[in-house]
């Protein structure tokens, strides 16, 4: 690391990700992030397999692998564990912000004795960032002290590194069952829809569609566009469907190309987490509804009429 | 680290924030966010609290015990959730300027150290405080116990024995269930439970129930800020507003204009 007139740069570790569809979107962000920072970007991953899927991501130089029953599941104490026996002369730790990346980044800051920052949107400089507070109302700059800086990196604000045109060497590193967990089961609840994060385009439903049984509409438009399917919190709250389909401050945030909001009035929770979408269409019986203002077409009209012709007439 | 040896009482500790209102439209005033608004629980403490409340009702949990760290006005929360079923409550009280610069890693720290104190069986919390947004607290208070961390529940099964629980989390694509043994902390999401309203007979009991009032500068946790913010302000608002009139306008546009069909 270069002092002096220099500027400071980093030893950045990635806490990468691998699904069956390759390196994750939410990776893929952090590992940009992590080259902004700029310095060596080392990823540090679960399983052989996802290594050398990892190491053809541009701009990593190394990925560090533990391998075993104890990394299968992405429990976060075991990852935590295998992180911190590596941590030492890294000057940040970046992880996506899924569930694992904000399940660890929280405790490695407890056991490295350092303030993470969650959802970091923007890097200023190696210790300067812009992250968003209050669903995304307030926005701060901040500049953080501490030794080693830790942050989870909001996806939608970094485009995807390539995931290829790398050749980074892999290296297994320790890992072990800390024991205080215990996987018992998984349940996928997506379909064969396209993946929320990964997805160009995503149809999305509200409160407006009034009723579970009208779902279907919105699956039916979803599936003619190959898009994802996503909810606000009150149509998951009221059990309509599963909650990995939410979008929003305390969901997922996403930037798909284009986002069709149908039946959604644009409450600040929400909107927060599908700003940043290319092209917004909003489809809602209400024209002072918040969503109109925001969207680049916005069609007054009541989605469970609108919804299905716009799926026959595609 | 003592743990108390009668399974059979058990202890729940529900931590909770008391943060602007849920639907406040957040204001940014001379470089700082306007916080002479309405304050609530915050929602995911809600669920906490009702979390905690469920196993008493079922006769596993024998005391509930809020927790806050904030200003002398964050009591309301407290009385919420002693109303909502609470048996007491402890309330670090910090100055406003204390409380402003409070960090997530002290925030844990102070439960930490409460934990010598009131040794919880089960720590709820809610996944995610509403303000500061960053999601963080029950982590870092699970890996400074050295205690299992549950986050993001959306259901819980105690043992019969009551050493272990089962969380069933949501993760990215679904859910994961884990088993954990006890002392453990559960971070508590949206499909976990739909919290209790507090009946006013309730919150007139909870305002006689005890509150044990600590002095946030007297708890022994450096409170040296380790995050500077260099600046505050409202986001620059996307431009839209667009309309069209019916659907045939809105797939010509998509495809011709924005060119995303």
């Amino acid at each position: 690391m270069f002092r002096g007139s220099r500027r400071v740069l980093g030893n950045v570790m990635v806490l990468a990700q691998v699904n069956a569809k390759g390196v994750t979107p939410a990776s893929l962000s952090a590992f940009t992030a992590a080259q902004q920072i700029g310095g060596d970007v080392t990823a540090l991953v679960s399983g052989k397999a996802a290594a050398e899927t990892v190491s053809k991501v541009s701009g990593v130089s190394k990925v560090l692998y533990g391998e075993g029953s104890s990394v299968e599941h992405d429990l976060a104490e075991n990852i935590t564990n295998m992180v911190l026996g590596k941590a030492e002369g890294f000057t940040h730790i970046l992880a996506p912000s899924s569930a694992m990346g904000k399940s660890v980044a929280p405790r490695l800051g407890a056991l490295l004795d350092a303030q993470p920052l969650t959802d970091v949107a923007e890097i200023h400089s190696e210790d300067t960032f812009t992250r968003g507070t209050y669903a995304g109302n307030v926005v701060t700059k901040v500049k953080s002290n501490d030794k080693v800086k830790i942050m989870t990196v909001r996806g939608a604000s970094f485009d995807k590194a390539a995931a290829e045109g790398g050749s980074a060497a892999v290296e297994e590193i320790p890992s072990s069952e800390s024991g205080q967990s215990a996987f018992v089961s998984a349940a996928s609840a997506s379909s064969d829809k396209p993946d929320l994060q990964s997805a160009d385009v995503i149809v999305s439903g509200g409160r407006g569609m009034k009723d579970p049984s009208n779902w279907h509409l919105i699956e039916s438009l979803a599936g003619k566009m190959n898009a994802a399917v996503g909810a606000t919190r009150a149509v998951v709250d009221a059990e309509w469907v599963a909650s990995d389909l939410q979008v929003g401050q305390t969901g997922k945030i996403v930037a798909p190309q284009l986002y069709v909001a149908c039946g959604i009035s644009g409450a600040i929770q929400h909107v927060t987490g599908m700003k940043d979408s290319k092209t917004i269409v909003a489809i809602n019986t209400d024209e002072e509804a918040p969503i109109m203002a925001l969207a680049d077409y916005g069609l007054v009209a009541d989605a469970l009429k609108a919804v299905p012709e716009m799926t026959e007439k595609l | 680290m003592l743990r108390r040896t009668l399974a059979s009482n058990m202890r729940a500790v529900v931590g909770v924030k008391h943060t602007v209102d849920y639907n406040i439209k957040v204001k940014v005033k001379d470089g700082k966010v306007a916080k002479d608004v309405k304050h609530s629980m915050n929602p995911f403490c809600e669920i906490a609290t009702e979390a905690a409340m469920k196993l008493k009702e079922a006769g596993v949990v024998t005391e509930i015990v809020a927790v806050t760290i904030g200003n002398a006005k964050a009591a309301e929360s407290l009385t919420k959730a002693m109303a909502m079923g609470a048996d007491r409550s402890v309330h670090v009280v910090g100055e406003q300027a204390e409380i402003d610069g409070l960090e997530t890693l002290q925030v844990a720290k102070v439960f930490a150290k409460l934990h010598e104190e009131l040794q919880g069986d089960i720590y709820f919390m809610g996944k995610q405080a509403i303000d500061d947004d960053q999601c963080h607290v029950p982590q870092m208070v699970s890996a400074l116990l050295n205690i299992p961390q549950g986050t993001f529940a959306a259901g819980l099964k105690v043992a019969d024995d009551k050493s272990s629980i089962e969380v069933t989390r949501e993760v990215d694509d679904g859910s994961q269930t884990l088993s954990m043994k006890l002392p453990a902390v559960v971070s508590c999401d949206l499909r976990l439970n739909t919290p209790r309203f507090a009946t006013l007979p309730n919150i007139m009991k909870a305002k006689k129930k005890p509150i044990d009032k600590k002095k946030l500068s007297e708890m022994g946790i450096d409170l040296t800020p380790r995050v500077e913010v260099v600046e505050c302000a409202q986001p620059v608002e996307r431009q839209g507003g667009g309309k069209v009139a019916d659907v045939d306008e809105l797939i010509n546009k998509l495809k011709n204009e924005a060119k995303v069909l």
